[in-house]
């Protein structure tokens, strides 16, 4: 079966002085996929995000997305290629509007890969979807959690990415509210884009997911549909220990 | 401002500067504006680099003083004409900035800080050792007799810094109103994030360094013929360090206007205070100004502004 | 040549645990609690100025002076600490404002010296500074034996004090987590202060210590900036064992230059080294 892998992590390893974040960790991503990544904390998620990303240099492996190595390359290439991210702590442009915040990766980021139209058009339509535009003018040192976390997500957008990865935007939210955010990252598969979630929301994994990894302690312990996954015992016992 | 008007201004008062050497004839009245006109471009510069990009250089002294030893050495070799002092004192201060900010932006923006002032140091050091330029003890620069379209060099000179600090000031507007500008503020406010939205930070980080370090190289170059007396002690003179901060710092340092504003203001109290208070409490006081505001009106006099014309309005 | 070898190396070896002296409040203030301040050595050289004024109104020992003033520094440092967290950490701008901060104290510190005394360079005059010891082939000065010892005294006390006291290990603590230390029922910004107070103490003792190596001026302190930094990085950021190694790795490094090559290229060693550590090892000697 050859699907069109999008991204293909292989054997990746990061070590922090003498602790090892990840550990010969291989996963693969295809096109249009809707991929959940779980794990209970520190079992090195994010650390595997900004590897992805270009955030971190790997110590080991390598990043290969739509066949080209793109281990060696600097964050803001890759987001070129079409890899966007969201923060999971928020890290707005604070000193500007929303609607700044997105022309930013528009300018820099989503200029090669065509679009016709005014950057500002197609900002204000990602914040339409996120239900951002009418705060489209506010300085973004003003905005609520909820509003930061879906700005993360816009400005994601707003980079027109392949590969679109949420590292936990609705860690902290109420049900009401991460289904808000579970709309809009099903709005995105609906546009082609290919997203990772990264959640600890376990019903939202379940019902986004077409098929799920689990990290833990810097390896990839299981991985399959989520219903699987999630009846796996040593899933079981990487959460709730032995 | 928009374009237009912007250089429609910047015309003008370049025109206006030229026509005041015809009724003004107090040399006095050039010799301070000169100064000003000088901490004009460095605080512009400077801002460029702090006020925009968010890094802290506080190595002015060291690019100035590229400048005017570049300066120094083109007249004693090559009797030089002005332009290509200007050109070549620019190209030694890009070069520098360049340099420095090659090996050095790839770190945390505390150690590129460091690295500036670290850097000042062992310039001076270099300068102080070199028999060539006169070491220590310094050099005599002779001004040229006679001056083009003015009645004396001074008055030439003055002219000179008038265009330099128009052009500098010129730069950051573009730079502010451009994809750069847009680049730099998305480095200050959060680099990790501007990194991760396409923005090529290091790239965008080493040009606003090259960038501020030709404006300094520049600002540099007409000083040995100012001053007529270059040693070293003057050229990398604590002066040069705390104004380029303090008066973008006072004025405002999202904006173009605000290092002018500062320039403006510091610099004629200065000026005017050189002749009551001894230097070193006049930069005593500067010191103690710049903690006040760093402290108390961290946005500057622009962003007090802003912050009484948004109160009026609502 | 071999004389002048082991004569620069010995040096080297007694100016670097000076050196380390200098350093052990960079290695609180900026290894521990990530502060940048490019102030310290300036208030170093305050401390020098101190211990200079006993010394020619009273003819007080330096040492003595130095441990005399160390708690009105102590003060100080809370003080200028107190303004620091309210006005930049609380707000998250401490990258620009709070290096512009510091620079401004630079200067009000250098300046208000040299208002008061001057360009003159000045020193302390004791009676056994004017000594010297025979070790083995190689002669040491007092002058440079006695900061030495008195800076690897300080260094000892201090790891004792941060590995042993329960504020010395909420203060190793509360970088990393505050929050933790919180639940212990210890207040994080007051621990913050003690430390910062305590980083300026240090300087207290390190000046009286300076101006018994050497005469002492207000802009002394620039070339000092670049030397504690190096020394901070190389040593591992919050490592006082770390911090005393590099500090005579500098010191050894430096005094070579000035033996070989002249005394003022030894100032470009500390900002080689630093920029060194910064490519290769950034985590430093004993780094984590």
């Amino acid at each position: 079966m050859t699907d069109d892998v999008l991204l293909d992590v292989r054997k990746v390893r990061k070590h922090f002085g003498g602790f090892a974040a990840l550990n010969d960790v291989t996963l693969q991503v295809r096109r249009g996929e809707r991929f959940g990544l779980i794990g209970p904390n520190g079992s090195g998620k994010t650390t595997l995000i900004n590897c992805i990303s270009g955030t971190l240099r790997t110590d080991g492996g390598h990043v290969v997305f739509e066949g080209r190595d793109i281990t060696g390359l600097p964050a803001h290439r890759r987001t070129r290629l079409g890899i966007a991210r969201s923060f999971q702590i928020p890290k707005p442009f604070a000193s500007m509007t929303v609607l700044e915040n997105l022309e930013i990766p528009l300018e820099y980021a989503a200029a090669g890969r065509s679009h016709s139209g005014d950057a500002a058009d197609e900002a204000r339509e990602i914040l339409r979807l996120m239900g951002l535009d009418a705060k489209s003018d506010v300085v973004t040192a003003g905005l609520t959690q909820i509003d930061l976390r879906k700005l993360e997500l816009a400005r994601a957008m707003a980079a027109r990415p392949k590969l679109l990865i949420s590292d936990e935007a609705m860690a902290g939210l109420s049900a009401a509210e991460v289904d808000e955010i579970l709309t809009i990252l099903f709005e995105l598969k609906g546009r082609g884009i290919t997203v990772i979630m990264i959640e600890h929301i376990m019903r939202a994994v379940m019902r986004f997911s077409e098929r799920v990894a689990v990290l833990d302690a810097g390896e990839k312990i299981a991985e399959g549909p989520p219903e699987e996954v999630v009846s796996n015992k040593a899933v079981e016992r990487a959460y709730l220990g032995d | 401002m928009g374009g237009a008007r912007f250089w429609t201004a910047a015309i003008g008062v370049v025109v206006v500067g030229l026509l005041v050497t015809r009724v003004i004839s107090n040399q006095y009245y050039y010799f301070a504006a000169y100064v000003i006109l000088q901490y004009i471009v460095l605080a512009t510069a400077w801002n460029i680099l702090g006020g925009y990009t968010g890094y802290v250089n506080f190595g002015t002294a060291a690019f100035f003083a590229m400048g005017a030893y570049t300066s120094l050495v083109l007249i004693k070799a090559l009797s030089a004409p002005l332009p290509v002092l200007l050109l070549c004192a620019g190209a030694v201060g890009g070069l520098l900035g360049l340099g420095l900010g090659y090996l050095t932006l790839r770190l945390k923006g505390v150690f590129f800080s460091i690295a500036t002032l670290a850097m000042a140091v062992v310039l001076q050091t270099m300068f102080v050792n070199w028999e060539y330029v006169g070491g220590s003890r310094g050099l005599s620069v002779v001004r040229p007799a006679r001056a083009p379209f003015f009645s004396n060099y001074v008055e030439f000179l003055f002219a000179v810094m008038l265009v330099i600090a128009v052009a500098a000031v010129a730069v950051a507007w573009w730079i502010e109103h451009s994809w750069v500008g847009r680049g730099l503020t998305a480095i200050r406010d959060n680099e990790e994030a501007a990194e991760c939205m396409g923005v090529p930070t290091l790239r965008l980080k080493v040009l606003a360094t090259t960038v501020s370090g030709v404006l300094m190289g520049i600002a540099g170059a007409p000083f040995p013929y100012y001053v007529t007396f270059l040693e070293p002690g003057s050229a990398f003179n604590l002066d040069y360090a705390v104004n380029s901060l303090a008066m973008p710092m006072i004025g405002g340092t999202t904006t173009w206007v605000g290092p002018v504003i500062g320039a403006i203001l510091l610099g004629t109290a200065q000026q005017v205070a050189t002749v009551t208070i001894s230097s070193a409490l006049n930069l005593l006081l500067v010191g103690v100004i710049l903690v006040a505001f760093v402290i108390l009106a961290p946005q500057g006099l622009v962003g007090l502004a802003r912050r009484l014309t948004a109160r009026g309005r609502a | 040549m071999l004389d002048l070898f082991v004569n620069a190396i010995v040096a080297g070896v007694f100016l670097g645990g000076f050196y380390a002296a200098v350093t052990l409040g960079i290695t609180v203030a900026f290894g521990l609690l990530n502060v940048v301040n490019i102030a310290h050595p300036a208030f170093v050289i305050l401390g020098s100025y101190a211990a200079y004024v006993a010394n020619a109104s009273f003819g007080a020992d330096p040492v003595l002076t130095g441990l005399v003033c160390a708690p009105l520094f102590f003060l100080i440092g809370v003080v200028v600490y107190r303004v620091y967290y309210a006005s930049f950490e609380k707000t998250g701008e401490e990258s620009l404002r709070g290096l512009v901060f510091f620079f401004g104290i630079v200067f009000i510190i250098e300046v208000g010296l040299l208002i008061q005394y001057g360009v003159d360079y000045r020193l302390v005059e004791a009676s056994y500074l004017g000594k010297s010891i025979q070790l083995g082939p190689v002669g040491v000065a007092f002058r440079l034996l006695i900061p030495c010892a008195v800076a690897v005294a300080l260094t000892a006390g201090l790891s004792l004090f941060l590995s042993r006291t329960f504020f010395g290990r909420a203060i190793k603590a509360v970088a990393q987590d505050a929050e933790a230390l919180r639940l212990m029922g210890a207040d994080p910004v007051r621990i913050k202060d003690i430390a910062f107070g305590l980083s300026i103490a240090t300087a207290s003792l390190a000046g009286a210590l300076l101006i018994m190596i050497g005469p002492v001026e207000p802009s002394m302190n620039r070339e000092y900036i670049g030397r504690v930094f190096a020394v901070a990085v190389l040593g591992g950021m919050g490592s006082t064992g770390g911090t005393l190694l590099a500090a005579v790795i500098l010191g050894v490094a430096e005094s070579l230059t000035a033996t070989f090559y002249g005394p003022s290229w030894a100032v470009a060693v500390s900002f080689g080294i630093l920029l060194l550590a910064l490519a290769v090892r950034p985590a430093g000697l004993f780094g984590r």
